[in-house]
């Protein structure tokens, strides 16, 4: 077994995508190899300007519960999604975005975040990416 | 060989991880980095993070409030 996480960010809501990165980053500040695979509303979240616009997975209310968790976020000193990225890129982290969902959602390259993401793939990608890893998620 | 210091007080999980994870990048064999935090559970995962790199944890400081723990690239 490789050291490597591989998940799928399937959900595009904004706690998951906080647990997919701080897994992702542990892993790689921990030595490993981490690949991400976005599909469906996961891959939202790679749309130019989409990183934080998810909701919370509970709680949501119309964005009020969101709110108020960010501000406890912020107060506890918890990382920006954008820093958590930023990270993510610069220790290493490979994302691949879905191309099935680029269709399915009517998405071009020109829509996401170009400068995120490593690879543009398929299941196909994804299998060879998780084969051989430790660690492998689906959030 | 350098010492570098990293402070990585009122950061929470995973930052100072990461932080120390870009130090080790950024230094030279040899070099001795410094990591300060306030986050408990930072200092058990820090030097787990150093054996799992194969780097050695030359000490764990506890202060008042904060740590510092020293390891070699």
């Amino acid at each position: 077994m490789a050291d490597k996480t591989t998940i799928i960010v399937q959900s595009g809501d904004m706690d998951k995508l906080y647990s997919a990165l701080i897994v992702s980053n542990g892993s790689l500040a921990m030595g490993m190899e981490v690949s991400l695979y976005f599909t469906f509303w996961g891959l939202l979240r790679l749309k130019k300007g989409g990183l934080n616009s998810g909701p919370l997975s509970k709680m949501h209310f119309l964005g009020l519960g969101k709110k108020m968790m960010l501000g406890r976020m912020k107060k506890n000193n918890v990382a920006s999604l954008e820093r958590l990225m930023a990270d993510f890129k610069e220790l290493g982290g490979k994302i691949i975005a879905c191309e099935m969902t680029m269709d399915i959602m009517g998405l071009t390259r020109a829509d996401l975040e170009e400068k995120y993401i490593d690879e543009y793939g398929a299941v196909g990608t994804y299998i060879q990416e998780a084969r051989n890893s430790a660690i492998t998620l689906f959030i | 060989m350098a010492e570098i210091h990293v402070d990585v007080r009122g950061e929470t999980c995973p930052v100072p991880l990461v932080e120390m994870r870009k130090a080790v990048k950024k230094a030279q064999p040899g070099d001795v980095i410094a990591i300060t935090g306030d986050n408990a559970a930072s200092k058990k995962e820090i030097p787990m993070a150093a054996e799992a790199l194969s780097l050695a944890v030359l000490g764990i400081e506890d202060n008042d409030k904060t740590w510092t723990i020293k390891i070699q690239r």
